[in-house]
């Protein structure tokens, strides 16, 4: 009983990690309908920046703030050198762009700044707390109440001014344009909040498992995050992350022991083809209706 | 190229209607084919076992992808997962003692069979929804083909391909695992460039270009994807067996893992969508340039001319395969297809500008 309540705890804490890489999937594909395969390549390349700033002697904080202005800047960056070229083209264009960039990513990181794992510390310390016979993982508990923050604060910016302005572009793009407000600004916008989502999680993640070019991997959970959870909803990034964290750790925590380990991206696939068999706009998504 | 059309004119139905209504075309291609055929005879070991041979292969691979992709529009991003059900099974058919030429085709099947089985739950939907749903099958047969050591052999296994005899011919030397692989590619670009001129591929053209439209004039969008999935996986099964008999001949469940979808789809992408050539263009392309770069770079460091590490080196591949894919989609997205194209137009007429198409 102690290790099935570990087990739904500390899932659940990881899946609100994941729901933090899941955030800079939404946030674009809201404004802009573009799937962003590179989220989790832009993770790998914030955390990489706030390693690099902290090796220069930076205090952490201070890096970290920095890493959110140039992942800011650089979100930017994409959206305007990369993305706005590809508008109005077919789908498969555009997510194969997002999949060269993070094929790109994947190789720039590494190769400047060297492949092997780059500890980042957090001082969080190592010691899990524990409560009562149930051991939680310290990092985890930080990494879930950040991920909750940042998602309540994605909520709460949706309903400011320019949150407003982003909301009118996802639902249409002519129609914002003919009431004035600025479509590729806005875009432009989501891709930066994308890059800062991508810095927080790149923190976390990289005070976990080590900075190297194995975050970009957790493109996968967050794709069945935001699969399950609404392709553009927020509220469904936290359910979903939710959901996808506490069964990735429930359905191995038992069934490692008999098949031999690694069910973990088993239940991230199953989860992503049931949803899609079962109600393809996952759980708070918008369903699509098609025009013939 | 020049001037090729000068002078044909169809007068029947029937020439106008053939695989090549050009005759130079068809020189063209007859040239091409005989190069093929005696390359073993002037080709080094290393060019025609390293370069030629996997070429062909992943040649024929792409051109299995993009009759799904380019034809019928469906996209598929784990059809490394469908070459490697081909691949397991065409060796486990084989110490089964099944001969070669029919564990093929069993390989074939299997990889359709499982390929439309994956379809079938896809098809209800389409674009992005697909694109995951496929990419959950690559993450699924990876799983089970690592995890069930009766497929692979145990966690971390090398499976070796057993020496086998093709139509009574040894398959075992360089050569003839080339011209195996030779009469397979030129098998599916036959297949694949009639496909287009029979009900079918004008059935697949027409569900890839509006399927709701393709329901209004009578064809019948499952039935028609999900043939398309089981041929193109029955292909994709069969150049993923003779990859790993005749190039590979040790598989491993990494030699299909997601990065080879990418590296396929990127193929059939930087090739251009559901054209032939492309599909040859962007095999060779992908698989080359890469190599071909990473050399220059290396010796460009060996000679001292630009100073970079070692580490940056072994990542040099990667950061050129995302730039290609980038770069291919913003200045050129019909591919190397519509580059091969435009050149063939613009010497059609030269040096006449003035009539330029």
């Amino acid at each position: 009983m102690y290790y099935f309540a570990e087990l739904v705890i500390n899932g659940a804490l990881t899946g609100l990690m994941y729901s933090l890489v899941a955030l800079g999937f939404v946030l674009i594909y809201k404004s802009s309908g573009v799937p962003n395969l590179a989220a989790g390549a832009l993770v790998m390349i914030g955390a990489y920046m706030v390693w690099l700033l902290s090796s220069y002697g930076l205090p952490l904080f201070v890096s970290i703030l920095l890493g959110l202005a140039i992942m800011f800047g650089l979100g930017l960056l994409i959206e305007r050198l990369l993305l706005r070229r590809m508008v109005g083209q077919p789908i498969i264009m555009v997510v194969m762009l997002t999949l060269g960039l993070e094929i790109l990513l994947r190789g720039l990181g590494p190769g400047l700044l060297g492949a092997a794992p780059k500890p980042l510390d957090l001082g969080i310390g190592l010691a899990p707390i524990i409560v009562g016979d149930i051991f939680i993982n310290r990092s985890y508990l930080i990494g879930g109440a950040l991920a909750l923050l940042m998602i309540g604060a994605a909520l709460l910016f949706f309903r400011t001014r320019l949150g407003t302005k982003l909301r009118a572009v996802s639902d249409d793009h002519v129609s914002s344009w003919a009431v004035g407000i600025s479509v590729e600004r806005a875009i432009g916008v989501s891709w930066g909040l994308a890059g800062i989502a991508a810095v927080a999680a790149g923190v976390l993640w990289g005070s976990v498992q080590g900075v190297d070019w194995t975050l970009s991997m957790l493109l996968f959970p967050a794709i069945a995050v935001v699969i399950l959870g609404g392709i553009d909803s927020i509220l469904g990034v936290l359910v979903g992350g939710l959901i996808v964290g506490m069964l990735g750790s429930i359905i191995p925590g038992y069934v490692d022991q008999i098949v031999g380990g690694g069910t973990r991206d088993v239940v991230t696939s199953l989860i992503i083809l049931i949803t899609i068999m079962v109600r393809p706009y996952g759980i708070f998504g918008r369903e699509d209706i098609e025009r013939i | 190229m020049f001037y090729r059309l000068a002078g044909v004119h169809h007068t029947r139905y029937q020439s106008a209607r053939r695989l090549w209504p050009v005759p130079a075309d068809r020189w063209q291609v007859l040239f091409l084919l005989a190069l093929a055929v005696v390359a073993p005879f002037f080709l080094s070991n290393l060019y025609l076992g390293s370069y030629l041979l996997p070429w062909l292969i992943w040649s024929a691979a792409a051109l299995s992808l993009t009759l799904l992709m380019g034809t019928a529009g469906q996209l598929h991003f784990g059809f490394a997962a469908v070459m490697a059900i081909g691949a397991y099974s065409s060796i486990h058919l084989v110490r089964f003692g099944v001969p070669f030429e029919i564990a093929l085709v069993g390989a074939g099947v299997t990889a359709a069979v499982i390929g439309s089985l994956f379809g079938m739950a896809a098809l209800r939907v389409k674009g992005l929804y697909l694109v995951m749903a496929t990419l959950a099958m690559q993450y699924l047969v990876d799983w089970v083909i690592i995890n069930v050591p009766a497929i692979s052999g145990g966690a971390q296994a090398t499976l070796r391909t057993p020496t086998v005899s093709f139509l009574l011919v040894p398959v075992d030397s360089l050569v003839s695992r080339y011209y195996l692989a030779l009469i397979w590619v030129v098998l599916v670009t036959l297949f694949f460039l009639n496909v287009k001129r029979t009900s079918f591929g004008r059935a697949l053209v027409a569900i890839r270009d509006k399927d709701f439209a393709a329901a209004v004039i009578g064809v019948d969008p499952f039935r028609t994807k999900l043939v398309a999935f089981f041929t193109s996986s029955f292909m994709g099964g069969v150049s993923g067996a003779i990859l790993a008999f005749a190039y590979y001949r040790a598989v491993t469940p990494e030699q299909f893992s997601f990065n080879v979808s990418i590296q396929l789809v990127a193929m059939v992408l930087v090739g251009g969508l559901g054209s032939a050539v492309g599909g040859f263009l962007g095999a060779g392309f992908v698989l080359l340039i890469p190599i071909f770069l990473t050399n220059l770079v290396a010796w460009l460091a060996g000679a001292g001319w630009i100073a970079i590490s070692a580490n940056l080196i072994a990542h040099v591949p990667l950061m050129i395969y995302g730039a290609l894919i980038i770069g291919f989609l913003l200045f050129e997205p019909l591919g190397l297809a519509k580059i091969y194209d435009n050149i063939r137009k613009y010497f059609l007429v030269w040096p006449f500008r003035h009539s330029r198409s």
